[in-house]
């Protein structure tokens, strides 16, 4: 069980190409980090996952099935995608029926429906929120609806499109914790962030993007600790990092402990 | 007389249960940089859009208190007036762009043609923002087919194109790459240095913590601490308030309490840097 990309490629409708020669397998299970510049590319490659866009070069396979043979509703069923903007994605009264839309054509209870809205509210912690019109609410919640849509469905296969944004340190660590409850689950989490502390603290595999491409698919403490990389994806090691390295650390520092045994040894 | 100034400032939104904003008082100084920063929900917006004087003419609701801003209460400056003197760069990007405009260059030119500027001095401001921003290759784009990072420097550049004395900036780099989290921190920084006034919300406390003159942090509509940046940021008692902490802050707290205090407290990276070459050398001497 996987997402497999194999040199794709997409040009927009206007012939702009934003992905050149994407290749990469996501596991089940399997939770990773996409970072990169501004316009690399990085929400276009996820929407090939769950078939928003389809390739006009190379193949996605979700579970061995060609996206090109799927519609985007199918797909959706095992690749969920939030959106990089909330206001794209919600179009319902209110967050509870934003919840309940995607249960639509499902064949579970009206109960079983509740449970598990009920639940995803509370692992996003929404629920105060439920009867609430979408757009009466902060944008940093928003976020956190569009994303208890997916987490209500289920499905095996999850991407975050910069949930990050926006966040204080109460939504990040919602996010973290989030994560590790899906993780759990055995569900696969991709998420895409410039925010390089959150990537260190909670990502072991990270990709790489810049100018359609991807230039690294390593550890976190790899990439962050190669200056082409950084330099090239307009990324930037977590501060701690920065210092350690002004110092003359070598021994790839990333967090606030590390560097402090390097200090007080 | 300061340049702007909140007195005893509470507000209710229209049918709110609670008040948003309660009695804030406060100071600013002309070309100082403020950093606001607090939990979400807390407030932020709610006080940039008090300073931007959309509280109450356009949200309506309860204000009490009095706001001045150049020395003139907030309620008896005209719209078009308030509208050239201060700049409001909105929260959500995906919102500030007008949607009606077919290329970026006309989108950043349209806040110009609504000031009256001319249209020679158009273009120039419009080629020097775009400069600034590193997005001449996107002038002929439609600013709807956009990255989300690529919007956002749109957003600000419509904004400082105008060249108002006052700038309120609203999360400004929440979609950026870090590489250009830093280069809009340059540019707010050098807008100081010509003289603007700027009050700049943001979750990135690294980066406020380097930039900002003061610090104000708001809490259920509350000004709970506020002061000079360095003093607000020894606090990491903070940090139970919702509110982060730069880590070289937390480092030296750390240094201190596993007693190798640095002489001073760190709160930025190059303060540390300075004492631990500093605490180095000294080793080295002994
Ligand atoms: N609908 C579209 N038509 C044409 N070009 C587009 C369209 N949407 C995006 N692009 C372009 O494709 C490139 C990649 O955009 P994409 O949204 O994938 O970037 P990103 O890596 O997600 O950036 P960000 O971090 O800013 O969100 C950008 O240059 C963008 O301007
Ligand atoms: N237009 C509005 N009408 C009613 N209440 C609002 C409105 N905008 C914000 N609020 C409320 O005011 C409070 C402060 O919100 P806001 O200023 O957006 O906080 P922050 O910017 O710190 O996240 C919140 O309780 C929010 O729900
Ligand atoms: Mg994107
Ligand atoms: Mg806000």
């Amino acid at each position: 069980m996987s997402i497999e990309v194999q040199n794709v490629s997409f040009a927009y409708p206007n012939g702009y190409v934003a992905n050149e020669n994407l290749n990469f397998t996501i596991e089940k299970g399997e939770r990773v980090a996409i970072v990169g510049q501004n316009g690399a590319g990085k929400t276009t490659a996820v929407k090939l996952l769950n078939g928003l866009h389809k390739p006009t070069q190379g193949e996605v396979l979700v579970d061995g099935t060609n996206t090109k043979e799927r519609t985007v509703a199918q797909i959706s069923k095992y690749v969920g995608y939030v959106f990089q903007n909330p206001d794209d994605q919600i179009f319902n009264n209110t967050v509870r029926a934003e919840l309940e839309y995607s249960f639509k054509h499902s064949k579970l209870t009206a109960e079983e429906i509740n449970t598990r809205v009920e639940r995803a509210a509370e692992l996003t912690g929404i629920q105060a929120y439920l009867n609430m019109k979408p757009f009466d609410i902060p944008y940093s919640i928003r976020k956190f609806v569009t994303i208890a849509v997916f987490v209500a469905l289920d499905t095996p296969y999850l991407i975050l499109d910069e949930p990050t944004a926006g966040q204080d340190i109460n939504g990040i660590n919602r996010l973290a914790k989030l994560m590790d409850i899906l993780q759990d689950e055995g569900r696969s989490v991709i998420t895409i962030t410039h925010d390089m502390e959150f990537v260190a603290d909670n990502f072991s595999r990270v990709i790489a993007m810049a100018n359609k491409r991807i230039i690294a698919d390593d550890s976190a403490r790899n990439i962050f600790w190669n200056n082409e990389i950084v330099a090239e994806s307009n990324i930037s090691k977590p501060q701690i990092g920065e210092l350690a390295e002004e110092i003359g650390s070598k021994n790839k520092i990333l967090f606030r402990s590390e560097l402090l045994e390097y200090l007080t040894q | 007389m300061s340049y702007m100034e909140l007195k005893n400032v509470t507000y209710r939104y229209p049918l709110a249960e609670q008040d948003a904003l309660k009695n804030i008082n406060y100071h600013f100084e002309q070309g100082k940089l403020y950093g606001i920063i607090g939990e979400n929900g807390g407030g932020k917006t709610t006080f940039c859009d008090l300073m931007k004087g959309l509280i109450p003419s356009f949200y309506g609701g309860d204000l009490t208190g009095e706001v001045f801003i150049k020395g003139k209460e907030i309620r008896d400056w005209e719209s078009s007036e308030l509208a050239s003197s201060i700049g409001y760069i909105f929260q959500n990007p995906f919102t500030q762009i007008s949607g009606i405009k077919e290329t970026v260059f006309e989108e950043i030119a349209l806040g110009l043609e609504n000031l009256g500027v001319e249209r020679e001095e158009i273009i120039e401001r419009v080629t020097n923002v775009v400069k600034q921003l590193k997005i001449e290759h996107l002038i002929k784009n439609n600013p709807n087919k956009l990255s989300g990072g690529q919007r956002q420097r749109v957003a600000f550049a419509s904004i400082i194109a105008m060249e108002t004395d006052i700038l309120v900036i609203d999360e400004p780099t929440s979609q950026l790459d870090p590489k250009g989290t830093s280069d809009i921190f340059e540019i707010i920084h050098l807008l100081k240095e010509q003289g603007k006034t700027i009050l700049l919300v943001e979750h990135k406390i690294d980066l406020i913590a380097e930039y900002a003159d003061e610090v104000l942090v708001i809490k259920q509509g509350e000004l709970i601490t506020s002061g000079k940046t360095s003093e607000v940021f020894s606090n990491v008692e903070l940090l139970n308030e919702g509110v982060n902490i730069p880590q070289i802050a937390l480092l030296s707290n750390d240094m201190k309490e596993h007693g190798k205090p640095f002489e001073t407290f760190a709160i930025t990276k190059s303060q540390a840097r300075e004492q631990i070459l500093k605490k180095g050398s000294e080793k080295i001497c002994q």
